[in-house]
């Protein structure tokens, strides 16, 4: 296991944001994916591998073709990674709500 | 039970958007972010300085249970409209998150309730995603262990 690879690290660059995209709509090869971008194709090579060992992506042989699928269960963790904070945030107001409310019955 | 805080934080984006209903009239919630002594309550954190006024600034220091400075942070405040609007920037010193510019819109709702809406905007997303993170690091946690110490004594 590679710790360096990050999921949040991994969809902070724009091409491999564009990757995903491309490949939430359908499965794809990486030739098909590479013939998007103006990128040399070992650049986009490289964004595959990445989002592979993040589990963003998932790889399918079929026949000859490696094939590309999005990871949808990795793809909810990240929306997951936000409710700690919200929860905090959550906190925070019903804190000041409840002194608010105080504060108005003191009045 | 219906969550009252809502955050919008779109992948790959800088920014952020949190969105709460208040059950408070809009003059109480908007005193909740003007009157020192009482966002030190509910924030948490001492007010060391706060200036509320266009050009005006701020200064929070926020410690831990045992009174150790876990973290100060402060900003510059660029529009202060009573019951309507602020406008600042909001850094933690000694971070690397960067600077956060921040505007708050408070909207009446009706005579008693009132909405909070906080847009956020970080230098990058990479910067955003790591603040996002933070509610498991340690600074936070240790601001809402000493709001629980207080709330606890209160009892």
């Amino acid at each position: 296991m590679n710790l360096r690879r990050d999921v949040f690290q991994a969809i902070a660059d724009p091409t491999r944001r564009a990757i995903l995209l491309l490949v939430a709509s359908q499965s794809l090869t990486a030739g098909a994916i590479a013939s998007n971008f103006d990128t040399a194709r070992p650049t986009v090579s490289k964004h595959l591998q990445i989002l592979t060992e993040c589990e963003l992506l998932s790889q399918e042989q079929n026949g000859r073709e490696i094939y590309y699928h999005i990871n949808a269960k990795k793809m909810k963790d990240i929306a997951d990674f936000i409710e700690p904070f919200r929860k905090m945030w959550d906190n925070r107001f019903n804190k000041l709500e409840s002194i608010m409310k105080k504060y108005k019955s003191k009045k | 039970m219906e969550r009252k805080t809502k955050i919008n934080a779109e992948d790959g984006k800088q920014e952020l958007v949190i969105t709460r209903e208040f059950d408070l009239p809009l003059e109480l919630l908007f005193k909740a972010y003007e009157d020192p002594e009482i966002i030190e309550q509910w924030m948490g954190t001492k007010v060391l300085k706060l200036e509320s006024k266009k050009h005006g600034s701020y200064r929070f220091e926020t410690s831990d249970a045992k009174g150790n400075v876990a973290f100060r942070a402060n900003g510059a405040i660029h529009e202060f409209i009573p019951n309507k609007k602020i406008t600042r920037t909001f850094e933690m010193e000694g971070t690397p998150f960067g600077v956060q510019l921040e505007v708050y819109e408070f909207e009446q709702l009706t005579d008693d309730t009132s909405k909070l809406n906080m847009h956020v905007i970080y230098e990058s997303v990479a910067q955003r995603d790591q603040v996002l993170k933070l509610p498991f690091a340690q600074g936070i946690n240790m601001a809402h262990n000493r709001i629980e110490d207080i709330v606890s004594k209160l009892k």
